[in-house]
């Protein structure tokens, strides 16, 4: 399954992932990180098709990770 | 379970860590849902994947972005407010195999570096600039921008931007496609995925450009300040959306890569060497060579006359006779907004020692060379100092008894050797003869480093051999 990875320390909780997320696969976790940050949190793996656009909108160079279970052209884009 | 591959990630152009407060930190300094990460990931993401990490010199802004080289793993430049694209020329000029980015907010590049952009894309540097357009000062708190769009509330537009009292917002875009040689000039926007993914291709598209040599390219990207727009980042991005693409309109305005042969390559400068190099900058080969025995002279010197009698450049004369005798020198002019006509004098200090200030209040040389600078600076001068008076203008005599006074007909002698604008060199040779300053032979080297005119050049040394025999014909009468 596809797969986002946060960083839950380099996460500022914009909430911007959750708001353009096409599948709801990111929620705000309600919990706060080391500098006081509510940080998201990636669930519904089942949903998420890798396609990136969380990690293209997220302020953060390393918060986001995405993982596709099959290697394609980012270009694809 | 089949292996999960990376599709998007940190890219390498980043640091691991950022220095920034002296730990290092993963972090960027931006505000929560701040567009300068989003647009910077992208640029880093283009340079991996173009392959031109170690070629790359990143011009930091002032502004948000000034902290950029503390991210990008590339060559960093943080430049002079709004000054990138002028340092970007530079770069470019001198490494040519650089690809040079130039990233500035509007405050940077719209507001105080206005006169830098319009240049460097109306000369065709070929180097890229993103211009990331929030339309606010973020870094000061939010003042208005040249880009603030009307109505919108600020710290300096407390009722909105009103047009009659701020004026209109500029579209730097409009403004490029003024402009002949910029090869390509978009407008896009990080508000949506949609924009974020167009953005992507003409930040891709720009630097490309760049990097086949084509030409100057020019990405405006409007990106969110939730923090100074007084909204959450959600909805600043739907405010983007709905208002500020209205005063903004995204879309690409000039795309001429594929047309353009790349930018006219100038004729190469010929190699110079020193020998060459010394000639076309002073217009002489034969510089003197600095000596190591430093004559011991402090002259306090004052020039005047009116503007047209060679002021200034007697003054440039006697410095540069100063200079290469290894004197330390100062020439300071003081002179009015016209060229011929005015009053002009220039202040001269010739010392073997460091000089602390260039002014000369109270002098103890004045070559007057027309009456209004005796009455001037007559009652100014220090006790027993030296006055050479031009006396082809100058009728009356010095009233002060306790300094020297040397009456030359300065004019008189340069009109008779058919260059009249040659008075000032009668007085600065009448000066160093009866002071003993100098000796004449560093004037003579000098005069072509000064008075570049060559075909005045002989003449000039005449004057000299004329003033010089006058001088020993009518030794002054010491007091």
């Amino acid at each position: 399954m596809n797969h986002v990875r946060v960083r839950d320390d380099e996460c500022k909780g914009c909430a911007v992932c959750v708001s353009v997320c096409p599948k709801n696969c990111l929620v705000m976790s309600g919990k706060l990180n080391v500098k006081g940050y509510d940080y998201v949190q990636f669930v519904h793996a089942e949903a998420c098709t890798a396609c990136g656009l969380c990690f293209l909108n997220c302020p953060e160079p390393g918060a986001l990770t995405v993982f596709g279970n099959k290697e394609s052209s980012r270009d694809e884009l | 379970m089949a292996e999960l591959i990376q599709r998007f990630g940190k890219a390498q152009s980043f640091y691991d860590g950022y220095t920034r407060k002296g730990i290092e930190i993963e972090t960027t300094h931006y505000c929560p849902g701040c567009g300068h990460g989003t647009i910077q990931k992208l640029i880093g993401e283009a340079i991996d994947d173009l392959g031109i990490q170690d070629r790359t010199i990143f011009l930091s802004p002032v502004g948000c972005a000034v902290f950029a080289y503390y991210y990008y793993d590339t060559g960093n430049i943080q430049c002079s407010h709004g000054r990138a694209p002028a340092v970007g020329t530079g770069v470019k000029r001198t490494v040519k195999d650089a690809v040079v980015i130039s990233y500035q907010g509007d405050g940077d590049l719209a507001g105080i570096g206005m006169t830098e952009i319009i240049h460097a894309a109306n000369r065709g540097e070929p180097i890229t600039v993103f211009f990331i357009n929030n339309a606010i000062y973020g870094m000061t708190g939010g003042q208005m921008a040249p880009t603030t769009p009307l109505g919108q509330i600020t710290q300096t537009t407390p009722f909105g931007r009103d047009v009659a009292r701020d004026g209109r917002p500029i579209g730097m875009v409009e403004l490029m496609n003024a402009l002949v040689p910029p090869v390509y000039i978009e407008r896009c926007s990080v508000a949506t995925s949609q924009g974020i993914i167009k953005t992507r291709k003409a930040i891709r598209k720009a630097l490309q450009a760049q990097i086949d040599g084509i030409g100057f390219s020019f990405v405006e990207i409007l990106s969110p300040c939730p923090t100074n727009w007084g909204m959450s980042p959600v909805k600043a991005r739907s405010w983007m959306e709905k208002e500020m693409t209205h005063h903004f309109p995204l879309g690409l305005v000039r795309d001429t890569i594929s047309s353009s042969t790349g930018k006219a390559t100038s004729i190469p400068y010929p190699y110079l060497d020193d020998a060459q190099l010394v000639e076309l900058l002073t217009g002489s080969a034969a510089v003197p060579l600095l000596k190591d025995d430093i004559p011991q002279v402090t002259h306090k010197v004052k020039i005047a006359g009116f503007g047209g009698q060679g002021v200034l450049s007697a003054g440039e004369l006697l410095a540069t006779c100063g200079m290469t005798e290894a004197l330390h020198v100062s020439w300071l002019p003081s002179y009015g907004p016209e060229m011929r006509g005015g009053s002009a004098n220039v202040s001269v200090i010739l010392s073997d020692q460091e000089i602390g200030s260039p002014l000369v209040d109270h002098p103890e040389v004045l070559l007057a060379f027309n009456g209004p600078s005796l009455d001037l600076f007559e009652p100014k001068m220090v006790s027993g100092a030296t006055i050479v008076v031009n006396s082809s203008i100058i009728q009356r005599q010095v009233e002060r008894t306790d300094v020297n006074v040397y009456y030359i007909p300065a004019t008189d002698i340069a009109k008779n050797e058919g260059l009249l604008s040659a008075a000032n060199v009668v007085m600065v040779t009448a000066y160093l003869l009866i002071s003993n300053a100098l000796p004449l032979e560093t004037l003579v080297r000098c005069i072509p480093l000064v008075l570049r005119k060559k075909s005045f050049l002989d003449t000039n040394i005449a004057i000299v051999n004329k003033t010089e025999a006058y001088v020993k014909a009518h030794p002054m009468e010491k007091q």
